[in-house]
């Protein structure tokens, strides 16, 4: 079975809203607090990248609810200018924005799977899955 | 938003109780230099007790306010870090490494006085 629902983000204050539904749909799956913290840092990451990149875009969750597996999948999307270089963007420290350029890499740490596409001048989609354990 | 900054004899209280948003997070360390510049401050705790996520902006803003606080000739210390919050930042690759950092507020205000060597 799977549920969905997503967030739609246009302002600074939607990644707060994105990150809080995250959190929700979390507790509902059962993830525990560190699990909770970290999925929800993980989207709180994916959202700054749409606002200050793209300018818009969708954090959209599914809850995978399946005979023996529980998870939350998280895919964050946007028509922005795309991502050239992809590998540089997930090295440790690279940021064209000034930040800690923790961000891509750590969402991949986050979380348990992780997949970017992007098209420069098309968008960016990243998809990521947690596992309740 | 604001995050109210209370004075204690020569140190100023935070305690962090919202959810950040970025927008709060710049405000915050905007008026809390603001404070340090017209209490004539010397040690700032700002308590994370209540605080159950910082991302890599919030940690940058953390970081960068302490950092500040310092060229100003106040010292900042950290407390009340949930585990939670420590392992996820860690996962992220923030170390935070020249924050000093108390368990609570009562070792944070210890450690200050020690840092001051009141």
């Amino acid at each position: 079975m799977i549920t969905k629902s997503s967030v739609q983000i246009r302002k600074e204050w939607d990644i707060v809203g994105a990150r809080q539904m995250g959190r929700n749909l979390a507790k509902e799956l059962g993830f525990g607090t560190v699990d909770q913290a970290r999925i929800t840092t993980a989207i709180s990451e994916l959202a700054r990248n749409i606002y200050l990149y793209a300018d818009k875009g969708k954090v959209a969750y599914e809850k995978i609810e399946d005979m023996n597996k529980k998870g939350l999948r998280i895919v964050a999307s946007d028509q922005g200018p795309g991502i050239h270089d992809l590998s540089k963007v997930m090295e440790d420290g690279f940021s064209t924005s000034g930040g800690l350029g923790a961000g891509l890499p750590g969402v991949k740490r986050l979380m348990d799977c992780f997949d970017i596409v992007s098209e420069p001048g098309m968008g960016t989609t990243i998809t990521t899955i947690k596992w309740v354990r | 938003m604001r995050i109210p900054i209370l004075k204690l004899h020569n140190y100023l209280l935070v305690s962090i109780q919202i959810d950040l948003d970025d927008q709060t997070a710049i405000d915050f360390q905007e008026d809390l230099l603001s404070k340090i510049h017209k209490s004539g401050a010397t040690g700032v705790v700002i308590d994370l007790t209540s605080v159950d996520i910082i991302d890599s902006f919030i940690a940058k803003v953390l970081g960068d306010v302490v950092s500040m606080s310092d060229l100003m000739g106040a010292k900042v210390v950290l407390t009340g870090i949930q585990p939670a919050v420590a392992m996820t930042l860690i996962d992220l690759g923030i170390h935070l490494q020249n924050v000093p950092t108390a368990l609570d507020l009562e070792q944070g205000l210890i450690k200050l006085r020690q840092e001051l060597e009141e």
